[in-house]
């Protein structure tokens, strides 16, 4: 088992490596430059801000020294936000990102599984179609348009949550649930048509032989069973919800990552850009990894190195 | 001997899109204590749903129309959930048709054996373990400590089978249901197999019904024999009965299509002609009728009762009836008479 997280690490890094090159020179092949609508500027104080930023050099040496500079741990500095170091502004913009994400995808999957087992398990009534109607709700309504929705109903309305504030708890509420609706969603539609199958298997008949309660039937052996395919959706939806997350952020007045992003691209902040790529894609393959190890946790079939004899 | 199964006139439907499947016709048998019943019959005949019945392991479209089942007197049909969650698993188990799928693939197999005996005994768990590793032992896995924490895909399918055996004789069941347990392995395992059920037997003192469409099978573990058709038990009886001295034309066509050492590409195997009836809209007369090569005008009209052979032998056929035609059975079936009367049995 070490032996493959070690081998997935090296991969892990190798994969940063290779979506640091392309879109460091994706980005160079952008129009302008950060510089390009400071108009007050003579050429000649543009060539010296250039110089001073590196970028009268050619691509490929400013790529070297990205490359190095990253090996050390050092994201270069913003252009635009008061030039400070990349990794600062990250830092000071991670906490609420991160929290309103793990928030929506924790609510949303635990809901989802809920939701999609309740359903399976009284297949063709009504709450089978009910549950299948909110799930089908929660993966066509944008994310934008639910908070937009719960903005105006429980925060302007009713009053019950701010409207677009960041300090505690209460108002991490509303964009956790309309970031929650999409993986919610998902995970339900996917836990509703495994269970089914894992409920009509024959070990599930077994188990009800052995003289297990219709629940004890569902928590020992139905439930675990099914969450197996559930997994491997939670990498590709962390992606959606990171994406949400964007615009929710905007819409909450959340001073989150997101929001930087977005302006970091539209004013060709290079360094920003760059360190924004590489931190969502590390996000995002370090969570591959956990699925990944996860899978064989929850499945021995799949569990490597010493467990498996196949 | 003490009868401790006692089916009655049961019947069940099954509602489907297309409309009611009856798809048990009204069987009856019972089971004594210790000996071993079979039933035989081709896919589709209701064998499965016979012994499901019992346990009420049937889908849910489902539907026990009429009859009984006491268990020592008692009505199964008349229980509560609960009730039935108390006797399956404790007092009749099951063994399921394929190993590969019958075990949960993410559960290690100890836990899995020893789960009936924390349901039904306030045991604890470390002498429930205990129990399992010694059942393992007992159906013939090697090492039983050391693979108790191993999965079902670390075994093979013959192993697996042992492991689903030790399942249902963990608590000492006094009925074990197998249902078709060596059809998905292969000859030699299956073999194997019956060894094993017929010396735990001995062991646990248990009654089994066995079902299977291989007759072979049934001659090497059987003590009673029952012969089911479309939802129906055509004839029943000893092992001796139904294997030399068969009254019933559907018996006669499953003997002759067993291969034999004569068997060879100049004579093929015989088989059975045509279908079994759609159980849908089920035949007025005997099912059997359309592909009995021996039937009478009446076989379409009107069903035929059992008709007593000898003690405990019973063939639903109207050949039996004093008033029908000697009818000249499979020249193979003449043979089994003649064995028959070796035996010290008088045939008719």
């Amino acid at each position: 088992m070490a032996k493959y997280i070690l081998k997935r690490i090296f991969y892990l890094f190798l994969t940063l490596f290779i979506i640091a090159t392309l879109t460091f020179f994706l980005m160079k092949m952008l129009p302008g430059t950060p510089f390009s609508n400071q108009n007050r500027m003579s050429p000649d104080q543009l060539k010296i801000v250039k110089a001073q930023y590196g970028l009268d050099q050619s691509v490929f040496v400013q790529y070297v020294r990205y490359m190095g500079g990253l090996l050390q741990g050092n994201l270069g500095t913003s252009f635009q936000f008061n030039n400070e170091p990349v990794t600062a502004l990250i830092g000071q913009r991670l906490a609420p990102s991160m929290q309103i994400g793990a928030q929506a995808m924790i609510l949303g999957t635990v809901l989802g599984i809920l939701l999609g087992a309740v359903a399976a398990i009284r297949k063709n009534t009504w709450v089978d179609t009910l549950a299948t109607f909110i799930s089908i709700l929660g993966l066509s309504i944008p994310s934008f348009v639910l908070a937009v929705l719960l903005q105006f109903y429980l925060a302007y309305k009713w009053h019950i949550y701010p409207v677009a504030l960041w300090d505690n708890f209460q108002s991490s509420v509303l964009p956790t649930l309309a970031l929650a609706a999409l993986p919610l969603g998902n995970v339900a539609r996917f836990m509703r048509t495994e269970m089914v199958d894992v409920m009509s298997s024959d070990y599930i008949e077994l188990a009800k032989a052995k003289g297990n309660s219709s629940w004890k039937v569902v928590t020992k052996h139905a439930l675990r069973n099914s969450l197996i395919p559930v997994v491997t959706i939670i990498g590709p939806m962390a992606v959606s919800v990171m994406t949400g997350s964007m615009v929710v952020e905007n819409i909450f007045s959340i001073p989150g990552i997101g929001e930087q992003f977005v302006k970091s691209i539209t004013t060709n902040d290079y360094p920003t850009i760059m360190g924004l790529t590489i931190f969502y894609s590390f996000l995002l393959v370090v969570i591959i990894l956990i699925v990944d190890i996860l899978y064989g946790f929850i499945d021995p079939r799949i569990r490597l190195g010493n467990g498996g004899k196949e | 001997m003490d009868k401790i199964l006692e089916v009655k006139d049961l019947h069940v439907n099954f509602a489907t899109y297309n409309g009611t499947v009856q798809a048990i016709r009204g069987v009856s048998f019972d089971l004594n204590a210790g000996e071993t019943l079979a039933i035989v019959g081709e896919s589709g005949s209701g064998k499965s749903i016979t012994v499901r019945s019992i346990l009420q392991l049937l889908a849910k479209n489902a539907d026990i129309a009429k009859g009984s089942i006491l268990y020592h007197g008692d009505d199964l049909l008349q229980k509560s959930e609960k009730g039935m969650d108390n006797i399956r698993g404790n007092k009749i188990s099951m063994i399921f048709q394929d190993p590969m799928t019958s075990l949960d693939p993410t559960m290690p197999i100890g836990k899995q054996v020893a789960e009936p005996l924390l349901i039904h005994n306030n045991v604890s768990k470390k002498d429930a373990m205990a129990r399992a590793e010694e059942v393992l032992r007992l159906v013939g896995i090697p090492n039983p400590k050391a693979r108790m924490k191993d999965y079902p895909h670390q075994f093979s399918g013959g192993q697996r089978q042992r492991i689903v055996i030790a399942i249902a004789i963990v608590d000492y069941p006094e009925i074990l249901i197998a249902d078709e347990p060596t059809t998905a392995l292969d000859v030699t395992v299956q073999a194997e197999i019956i060894d094993l059920l017929k010396e735990l037997q001995q062991k646990i003192g248990t009654s089994i019904i066995f079902i299977t469409h291989d007759l072979g099978v049934v001659a090497g573990i059987a003590d009673r024999v029952a012969v089911m058709y479309a939802g129906k038990f055509v004839e029943y009886g000893s092992v001796n009965d139904i294997f030399y001295n068969p009254q019933h034309p559907y018996t006669w066509g499953l003997l002759d299509s067993m291969p034999t050492l004569d068997t060879s590409e100049a004579n093929r195997l015989n088989s059975i002609p045509g279908t079994p009836p759609n159980l849908l809209n089920p035949p007025k007369g005997d099912a059997f009728a359309p592909r009995n090569k021996y039937a009478m005008e009446i076989d379409e009209e009107e069903q035929p009762p059992y008709f007593k052979v000898s003690k405990n032998h019973y063939a639903a056929t109207w050949l039996l009836h004093p008033n029908a035609p000697k009818v000249d059975p499979p020249a193979s079936i003449k043979k089994r008479f003649e064995k028959f009367k070796q035996l010290g049995g008088s045939v008719k």
